[in-house]
């Protein structure tokens, strides 16, 4: 298997924005999908005779269903806001990976096929024919977008170019062009009930091992428990939470303060994954359909609060679409109406003394938080604009001593994405994720210099994976990642309560 | 002869643009926006997600935060524009309204400030790499439009004054359909003929992010999506 050489940009003292590289990363795109990976989610398995047909029909489809696309794909004025925005452009200079010149190369075809300009000037308002050769350059470049929305932050119009990529990839995988990792996870979903088709049995030992491990670190008796009936929390995470460093010392973070706050929980094997890749490629039906497990699985286990572990992209859907998919919640506590974050809860019970935090316990820790763009841009927390922003940082403040921003242009709603996110976790373009990570690494480097900091919090599974992989190549110690919840758990006081 | 064909060439293109805007409009009002995508922090009620709207329109609060240099010529530009249209609807009107009176002088001056603002718009498409690389042919043959249509209408105000009574004349027989001569002046031709077909090209172009900023999901819509359902007509089951 052939693998692009993986090369770390080196690290700037002041970000600079690159010289245009044109073709720096047009020999990067994932593996595709195989044929059955895409028919078992009811997409063709490969490139059908008549793709162009299908793919200007789901075009035209789309048109129809999302006001978004239709409105995106008219407001772009080329003003140039976006184009030094995307982590993307700044890590590789590839003049595609400029939001708008990424935007372009699904315009030119809408323009051609679907606007009077482009039908009759093409070359005044730079249409395009829909050719093999844009269908490829769409798989490698609507591939190299994370679906972050920093751009969206910054044009005029709102323009969000994770609506321009996710159409892009439904119409690709209505011609058979899927994407083999997020395909690939979503047919294991289905079929065993989380992204690393960790069977129900082997879930169980995990926990129990989990169980174990805690009663010989703390001497507590913490229980992880697995499909409890009557519980009153059913927690919803994602998988990499069960075994993977350093997901799991943040699920451990999570039982701590359910023990504490003396809270009954449950995991559920039928839902025992946060993570819905079907808004990595757009599709209405898959996201429906994976955030659905949750819907069953907490009406049969009868929880009466549903909360969602530290996973990004999964708290965007379950904040801002289960309501929609798999709503109305009119079975939850009316206390608690709405899917939580696990921060939210944890933040709760700290602010009513329900739980105690003792800071020196992280006192070899200097802290920063990375804000994950999924939960930054695309959700909310505590009912208050901002409030994603403020509820990880008091649980981080109240739980170690040494707590430090970067800076303000890469934190908040103007974060850097990982460069994992988005569908885009997989290593045969792990040299697209070292690039892409280059602004937060520059920002997490002025950190470190200037206060020494050796631990970034976040909450989210895929900026952990994908950081623990590429912080190496910056020359930093993967163990200085981590989740909130795991700070949480170090600090937090079990045995004497209340 | 020639009043004839502006007139009829004004009806016209007034229904290019009234039919061609209008059907846009329609198309993004009817579309659906299945789900909640407003960019967060977000306000969490309609009114604050319409002053959010307001503030882009008005303030340009996005590319501010985004590009300073682009939001200076940018606002100037849009701004001048306003004042413009403004100072131009005495031609529209008689009485002239007491506000648009006031307009007036501002409205002179910022004639120059929209020439000024398009240029530095315009300069960027040369001089700055990443924006010149995505500039198309429209992108300048726009610019170029707008830029001669400040010009030349500046040109009537301070190089050749143009017969403005008897434009007036002309203009407010259009709209009571009782056509009156148009002053054979080349520059005004000029004026009147560029304005024309800014008119007919404005629903085929990207002038449609003007309706089309109103319309945006990720600006428009509040973030009350834990309290609301939004269940497009599409998506029911």
């Amino acid at each position: 298997m052939a693998q692009a050489a993986v090369k770390a940009p080196p690290l700037k003292e002041y970000p600079v924005i690159p010289i245009l590289a044109p073709g720096a990363m047009a020999a990067s795109k994932p593996f595709a999908a195989s044929e059955k990976m895409n028919e078992a989610l009811g997409f063709p398995g490969k490139l059908p005779e008549d793709w162009k047909e299908r793919a200007l029909a789901k075009m035209d489809e789309l048109l129809e269903k999302y006001r978004s696309f239709r409105v995106y794909l008219d407001a772009c004025v080329h003003c140039g806001a976006c184009t030094d925005k995307c982590h993307y452009f700044l890590g590789t200079g590839d003049p595609k990976n400029m939001p708008v010149a990424r935007q372009d190369l699904l315009r030119k075809v809408y323009r051609r096929y679907f606007t009077f300009a482009g039908k009759w000037f093409p070359k005044l308002v730079g249409a395009e024919d829909l050719t093999e050769e844009v269908l490829e350059d769409w798989f490698k470049y609507f591939n190299q977008c994370s679906e972050c929305r920093r751009c969206s932050v910054f044009c005029p119009y709102g323009i969000d170019t994770a609506e321009i990529t996710m159409a892009a990839r439904e119409i690709m995988n209505a011609v058979g062009m899927g994407q083999k990792y997020t395909n690939e996870i979503i047919g294991k979903v289905h079929k065993i009930g989380n992204n690393l088709g960790l069977p129900p049995r082997a879930l169980a030992d995990t926990l129990e091992t989990l169980e174990e491990e805690i009663k010989e670190e703390t001497g507590v008796d913490v229980k992880l428990p697995l499909d409890q009936k009557g519980a009153e929390v059913i927690l919803i995470t994602p998988s990499a939470d069960f075994f993977a460093e350093p997901h799991v010392y943040s699920l451990i973070g999570y039982a701590k303060v359910f023990h504490a706050a003396g809270i009954s929980w449950t995991l559920s094997s039928h839902a025992s994954e946060a993570a819905n890749f079907g808004i990595f490629i757009g599709s209405y039906e898959q996201m429906k359909k994976v955030a659905m497990r949750v819907r069953e699985a907490t009406l049969e286990l009868g929880a009466k609060r549903l909360v969602v572990g530290e996973c990004g992209h999964a708290w965007r859907v379950a904040y801002s679409f289960w309501n929609t998919l798999i709503g109305p919640f009119d079975f939850l506590d009316p206390r608690y109406p709405a899917p939580q974050h696990v921060c939210e809860l944890t933040h709760d019970l700290l602010r009513r003394g329900a739980i105690r935090l003792d800071r020196e316990k992280n006192d070899h820790r200097v802290v920063t938080f990375h804000d994950s763009c999924n939960v930054a841009r695309g959700a909310g927390m505590g009912g208050v604009p901002g409030g994603q922003f403020t509820i990880p940082r008091d649980l981080i403040r109240a739980s170690c001593n040494h707590f430090h921003d970067m800076a303000p242009e890469t934190i908040l709603e103007s974060t850097y994405c990982c460069g994992g996110g988005g569908g885009l976790l997989s290593d045969e373009i792990l040299d697209l994720r070292v690039k892409g990570a280059l602004p937060r690494m520059e920002a997490l480097k002025q950190v470190v210099d200037a206060h020494g900091v050796n631990f970034m919090a976040m909450i989210c599974a895929i900026c952990k994976a994908q950081f623990t992989k590429v912080v190496p190549y910056y020359e930093f110690d993967m163990s200085m990642v981590g989740g909130v919840h795991q700070l949480v758990g170090d600090a937090i006081r079990l045995g004497e309560l209340h | 002869m020639l009043s004839a064909l502006y007139a009829c060439l004004f009806y016209a293109a007034a229904a290019v643009w009234l039919a061609g805007v209008g059907w846009r409009v329609l198309q993004y009002a009817r579309v659906p926006a299945p789900l909640r995508i407003p960019t967060t922090p977000a306000p969490m009620t309609h009114a604050g997600a319409a002053a959010r709207v307001a503030r882009e329109v008005v303030l340009f609060e996005s590319l501010f935060r985004s590009n300073k240099w682009i939001w200076l010529f940018g606002w100037m530009f849009h701004v001048a524009l306003a004042l413009v249209l403004v100072r131009h609807l005495r031609y529209f009107i008689e009485p002239v309204w007491g506000w648009v009176a006031f307009a007036q002088p501002f409205g002179v001056y910022a004639g120059f400030a929209l020439v000024a603002g398009l240029a530095g718009l315009w300069a960027r498409r040369f001089l700055v790499e990443r924006i010149r690389y995505i500039s198309t042919w429209s992108d300048h043959l726009m610019l170029a439009l707008l830029l001669a249509i400040g010009l030349s209408g500046l040109a009537m105000k301070y190089v050749a004054h143009t017969d403005i009574v008897g434009l007036k004349e002309f203009v407010r027989g259009l709209i009571v359909f009782d056509w009156q001569p148009l002053p054979a002046d080349p520059l005004l031709l000029i004026h009147l003929s560029l304005v024309l077909v800014l008119m007919v090209v404005f629903p085929a172009s990207k002038l449609l992010h003007a309706p089309g900023v109103f319309f945006s999901p990720s600006r428009n819509q509040p973030d009350d999506s834990r309290e609301r359902r939004h269940l497009a007509a599409w998506a029911r089951d």
